[in-house]
């Protein structure tokens, strides 16, 4: 392991993980301490249009993978329309790779909570929900015990702090399904309904959860909203780019030496993330990464100096995504791995759409064919087109992020694959799964 | 004026380089196809909200990354389309998402019912790939599984388009159908036991799992029909024929007062199926599994294809030539109309064939004693009180077409009594709560209870003990309220006849309100009967019996003499069976009544006994022609032609579905009787009928309202309540006999009361009940339901409970109540 250099270590800036070493901060106590419940009290105390601004002057853009501006998102909830409004938070953190918001609740919940009671009273809503994932078992208790003591605080409930403003947070559990982080699946679930995603228009902030305006966020989202109250719009902007402001959780996995959540502004580079995580695995050469999980188009070793903002990933032709960054080695199979993520897009598409549905579940036994060693040159073909005509002819996303690590791979590694076929690459799977397949 | 206001409802946009104008909102699917290009779709119909799924019908938009699904893109102004015509984008998604859905189809078309006539097919044809690129298995499932006793699902020819699950859902409300699991396992299914975990057969079959319910729903067959591939499939039909070798022929339904148009498909003389038949301004594009399936009775063994007249012998019916038939029916009617012929005529009969029987009645028998109520009707009372119905029909019913299915869909408010719109008039329904759903129509009930079909209306209850509407209408606010809007809707049903005062308070709320009234009659045949003249008071074309100008005007267009006509009020239906019960009548002319749907079965049998001569035209064996002298077969609708007169006061016409049948229509067998009898009735030939009708002078006679006064709340004793009942679509019916199949999906008999009652009673659900009155009883399992006190709700001709027969009472009788089974009639009244 190599120590990063101090100009690098400079780099970090832990905002939102500032508290996740301070033993006990889940506690309410500790988080007061910690200038926790800090921001509410001066937000309540201020114009609820006024924060709007204020989040959007602060620049700050979803951090659930879009990067929508979420003071524009607030905005376009209509006012003085006799109708409830909802503040849904996107728990459902499932994309492979992903491990951001999951840490986040288990140790500084809290943030969470004042976070949603700020943006709740902004947009004029007494009702939020977090959706949360159903096996994140720990995190909820966590979280269930943080709304417990807020309560128990004054933090939620009636007349908040003394402000007139009503709040109730619900901690809601989903049932394993990747689909409901789609935003109106989550809608539909959180009904009770089969999670499944709903035709826009309408869009939520216009009929949203039980059919009224509803803001649906990403929980570093909604957790950077009281740094932005406390520490001003500016101050937020001093870090990351003029375009992706603020700090941002780099999730690194994979072949580095310390897997782990670095805290950086937007625009860092993934040779210095590297340098954070204390460099690649003894052996192991990069040779190919997600920069916002397994979704986003796949990068290579040469994109390592690449700006991880929204737009620098965009001009290397992928998405900023969760940046949630899986590193790969030259010991590490693409083929192989473009399987694996495949049988969980297979196994999570909701089935609601024909190419998603159809398509992965095709593309996988595609893929056991080649990694058995009885694919042809004609399925690189099939693979690649089939692949196409998932991309963007889906009802939603998940079948564009399931194709795309198809298309990357076939891009960027199509020796591998003609490395199964050819016979030059031992099999990876057993010839007796596919007994029966021709 | 209205064309500027026109113009700004519409937008101009480009599609395959033609600039066409489409309305505002308009799917872009819709507007390509006006212009000729259809677009590959499975998901998409114009009756369902859209939903995207398939994504079939992906076409290219100017401006946007992606292609977008034609089906859910409304047109915007200036925009630039390009289907699968001019974009070779659009042709290669579409190409690949067909790819995708063959991939796992079976491609049993060869032994798919839907082979020929199918979406699919034909799509693959335009837009499929010849060969598989894949290699794999298929996915498997068990097959075929019943998910009801009419409809099966074959789910690996499934395309999961989601029509059914949506039709079910959006427009019967009946959501037994839904998606189960996911991704590649995602499968179209009821809720069934095994399929959660729990107990079950485990292969796949509904109904034998405790919780398992099946697809119980009345309109379960426009799943089928919508279905774009062969996943679903009915019973009846599946296996039996090629679409290619059927020949289908419009017609219309003869089951209920809807009125729906329907398609008729048949081989070689004998109808395999029935389709909803599409027309937007009735029944749209559905039907009801009742007129969908409820055909068989024509092709039943015990049709009557032959004469039969009674040996003066041996006093067994036999076999006969017409001419002989004909002639015994002539020469005994000759004798019987000395002491008079009562006609008794039953609500299935076409327009022609009523009018024929109204002429009759007039010209041959001399009488006005005709009736085509075979249902209970008000029969006791002051004289009043009796002819309330038959002056209220001719008052605001005959002759009148006010309300219309598109004024139900517009209006703001329905009050609906004496009603049960989803078991009585199930087309009726889905406008209702299309209107509901859609726009926000607010519908007001006044029954005993919030029923399944009203809970589905989202109605308001203005709870009613049978017999007591007629004051509810008169003074309860909540009624007065329903109607205070203009435009409102005060739907009657014929039941309403049965409570004193009834229809004169509706007809007095419909005057105080302007409430637009609509009378909803049960059977096909009713309306147009009426219309006809097959009432004691009414001469056709709504004339009444007492006025000379009608009887006059009437005269001129028979051509008899005037004086001919009868001038005196004829009797209804329970006095004419009393009539011939007591012995006063010489004969009695029957067509198609069921003795069973009357309010006193037992005291018809005896009538029919009694009376020294019975002609019986039918269609089946019954209760009439095994006491007949002379039996004369008729055709039934699939093998004639004529005309329903619906609810609305719409004329239904249809031609001859079978057209090598020899059945003769009512009214050509009695014009064969009338010139035995040396009367010219020329009700033979159909068209000859419609010229008639249509010559005759639109009557502008109309008479007043009755305003008979509500009758006195009836006060049930201890271990008493008062009956209410009404028809469930599909039960004992003489239409729908002999059919298991379709009677797997009838809702279970029970008796309804309410917990309070029950208590009393000591009873949970689903324990066994008897109701009892003097005649008999019924004994059903206890469904514990939001009654008022004291009333008890039974089917009115379902197994198990068929009122009439068995009790001899209608609603408002007070009936008694017991625990358990029937016991020793002593043990009667002793606490058990």
């Amino acid at each position: 392991m190599t120590r990063p250099r101090p100009e690098v270590l400079q780099k970090l800036t832990p905002v939102l993980t500032k508290r996740w070493l301070s033993p006990d901060a889940w506690q309410i106590g500790v988080y007061e301490r910690l200038d926790g419940y800090q921001a509410v009290r001066k937000a309540l105390d201020v114009h609820p249009d006024d924060l709007i601004q204020l989040i959007k002057d602060s620049g700050l853009r979803g951090r659930g993978g879009a990067g929508f501006p979420t003071g524009l998102k607030w905005g376009f909830i209509p006012q003085g329309d006799g109708k409830p409004h909802y503040l849904v938070i996107n728990a459902d953190e499932g994309e492979p790779g992903t491990c951001k918001d999951l840490p986040l609740m288990t140790y500084d919940p809290h943030s969470l909570v004042e976070g949603a009671i700020i943006a709740s009273y902004a947009i004029r809503a007494s009702r939020a929900f977090i959706y949360i994932r159903g096996e994140a078992v720990h995190a909820a208790r966590r979280l269930r015990n943080a709304v417990k003591e807020a309560y128990a605080a004054g933090y939620l409930g009636e007349n908040i702090l003394g402000s007139g403003f009503d709040l109730d947070l619900v901690v809601h559990s989903g049932a394993g399904a990747y689909i409901c982080g789609e935003e109106t699946a989550l809608l539909d679930s959180l009904e009770g309904f089969r999670g499944q995603p709903r035709l826009r228009p309408p869009f939520p902030a216009i009929a949203g959860l039980y059919a009224s305006p509803t803001v649906v966020n990403n929980v570093g989202t909604i957790a950077s909203v009281p740094y932005i109250v406390l520490g001003g719009a500016d101050w937020w902007k001093s870090m990351g780019t003029e375009k992706s402001a603020g700090p941002m959780i780099y999730s690194l996995s994979g072949r580095v030496v310390n897997p782990g959540q670095y805290e950086c502004g937007l625009g860092i580079t993934l040779r210095e993330l590297i340098e954070l995580a204390g460099g690649m695995q003894p052996g192991h050469n990069l040779k190919f990464w997600t920069p916002g999980g397994s979704s986003t188009p796949l990068l290579t070793a040469e994109h390592i100096d690449t700006a991880m903002d929204f737009e620098g990933v965009a001009a290397a032709g992928s998405i900023l995504g969760t940046t949630a960054m899986q590193i790969f080695s030259d010991q590490d199979c693409p083929v192989y791995n473009t399987w694996r993520w495949l049988e969980f897009y297979h196994h999570e598409s909701c089935g609601k759409c024909t190419p998603c549905r159809e398509g992965n579940y095709w593309m996988v036994r595609t893929y056991r064919r080649i990694l058995a060693g009885q694919g042809t040159y004609a399925d690189l073909d099939t693979l690649q087109d089939t692949a196409d005509n998932i991309f963007g002819r889906s009802f939603c996303g998940l079948g564009d992020g399931a194709a795309t690590p198809v298309i990357s791979t076939l891009k960027w590694f199509r020796d591998d694959y003609l490395g199964y076929i050819e016979g030059r690459t031992a099999p990876r799977l057993s010839e007796k799964s596919l007994v029966g397949a021709h | 004026m209205t064309d500027v206001a026109k113009r700004t409802d519409t937008v101009t946009l480009t599609i395959d380089g033609v600039e066409v104008t489409a309305e505002k909102g308009e799917l872009l699917i819709r507007v390509a196809e006006r212009m000729g290009t259809a677009i590959p779709r499975f998901c998409d119909h114009p009756l369902l909200a859209p939903a995207g799924a398939c994504r079939q019908c992906l076409v290219e938009v100017e401006g946007q990354r992606k292609p977008v699904a034609s089906c859910t893109q409304t047109v915007a102004e200036g925009m630039v389309v390009k289907t699968q015509l001019s974009s070779p984008v659009a042709a290669k998604a579409q190409a690949g998402v067909m790819e995708l859905l063959l991939i796992n189809h079976p491609l049993d078309c060869p032994t798919c019912d839907k082979g020929g006539e199918c979406p699919l097919q034909n799509q693959a044809m335009s837009t499929g790939r010849a060969d598989s690129r894949f290699h794999e298995h298929k996915r498997e499932y068990e097959k075929p599984i019943h998910i009801s006793s009419q409809v099966l699902l074959d789910r690996e020819r499934c395309v999961l388009c989601q029509r059914c699950t949506r039709f079910s859902e959006e427009i019967a409300g009946d959501k037994f159908i839904d998606l189960m699991d996911r991704s590649s396992g995602e499968q179209i299914n009821v809720y069934r036991d095994d399929f959660f975990g729990g107990a079950g057969t485990g292969d796949g079959q509904v109904g034998e799992g405790e919780g398992d319910v099946a697809f119980n729903s009345y309109f379960s067959g426009n799943t089928i029909q919508i279905c774009p591939v062969g996943a679903l499939t009915g019973e009846q039909y599946r296996f039996r024929a090629r679409p290619f070798d059927l020949v289908s022929s419009p017609t219309a339904c003869e089951h209920c007062a809807a009125g729906c148009s329907m398609r008729a498909d048949h081989r070689r003389g004998k109808v395999l199926r029935r389709l909803a038949g599409d027309d937007p301004a009735v029944n749209e594009e559905w039907n009801c599994d009742k007129g969908r399936w409820g055909f068989r009775y024509t092709t039943a063994t015990d049709r009557l294809t032959t004469p039969l007249v009674r040996d003066s012998g041996t006093g067994q019916l036999r076999e006969a030539s017409w001419s002989e038939a004909l002639l015994a029916a002539a020469e005994g009617l000759r004798a019987a109309r000395e002491r008079g012929v009562g006609v008794l005529t039953g609500g299935r009969l076409t327009v022609e064939d009523a009018y024929a029987y109204a002429k009759f009645a007039r010209v041959v028998l001399g009488t006005n004693d005709i009736d085509f109520r075979a249902r209970p009707v008000r029969a006791s009372g002051s004289p009043a009180e009796v002819a309330e119905e038959a002056e209220f029909l001719a008052a605001a019913v005959a002759g009148i077409s006010e309300v219309t299915y598109a004024e139900v869909e517009d209006a703001p408010s329905a009050l609906i009594v004496g009603l049960e719109p989803e078991e009585e008039c199930p087309i009726l329904f889905l406008r209702l709560r299309k209107a509901h759903n859609r726009k926000k129509l607010k519908v007001t009930a006044v029954a005993p209870y919030l029923s399944r079909g009203f809970e589905k209306l989202g109605a308001t209850l203005v709870p009613a003990v049978p017999g007591d509407e007629a004051r509810l209408l008169g003074t309860d606010p909540a009624v007065a309220a329903a109607l205070s809007t203009p435009g409102s809707l005060l739907l009657v049903g014929e039941r309403l006849a049965t409570v004193p005062g009834g229809l004169s308070a509706a007809a007095a709320l419909a005057a105080r309100t302007g409430a637009r009234l609509a009378w909803v009659p049960r059977r096909a045949g009713d309306r147009g009967a009426l219309d006809a003249g097959c009432l004691p008071n009414l001469l056709p074309g709504g004339r009444p019996v007492g006025d000379p100008a009608a009887r006059a005007e009437l005269s001129i267009s028979w051509s008899v003499d005037a004086g001919v006509l009868p001038s005196k009020l004829g009797r209804d239906v329970d006095a004419i069976i009393a009539a011939a019960a007591d012995g006063t009548l010489g004969g009695l002319l029957v067509g198609a009544v069921d003795p069973g749907d009357l309010a006193d079965p037992v005291l018809a049998e005896q009538a029919l006994d009694a009376v020294p001569f019975l002609v019986s035209l039918e269609l089946r064996k019954s209760a009439v022609t095994e006491r007949a002298d002379v039996v004369l077969p008729i055709a039934p609708a699939v093998e004639k032609s004529g005309t329903y007169m619906d609810w609305e006061g719409r004329l239904r016409s249809f031609g001859t579905v079978l057209r090598g049948s020899t059945a003769m229509t009512d009214g050509r067998v009695l014009e064969a009787i009338a010139a035995l009898l040396e009367v010219t009735l020329n009700t033979g030939d159909v068209q000859a009928v419609r010229r008639e009708l249509g010559a005759m002078p639109a009557s502008t006679a109309r008479s007043e309202s009755p305003s008979v006064a509500a009758g006195a709340r009836t006060e049930p004793g201890e271990r008493e309540a008062v009956l209410a009942t009404w028809h469930q679509l599909i039960d004992l019916g003489t239409l729908l006999d002999g059919d298991a199949v379709l009677a797997g999906t009838a809702r279970p008999p029970v008796v309804r009361l309410g917990k309070e009652l029950a208590e009393q009673l000591r009873v949970a659900d689903g324990d066994l009940i008897t109701v009892r009155s003097d005649r008999g009883s019924v004994t059903l399992p206890a469904a514990i339901t939001d009654l008022p006190r004291q009333v008890v709700w039974l089917p009115t001709n379902s197994p198990g409970s068929t009122v009439r027969r068995s009790l001899g009472v209608t609603a408002g009788a007070v009936v008694r109540l017991s625990a358990g089974l029937p016991g020793p009639i002593l043990a009667e009244g002793v606490d058990r």
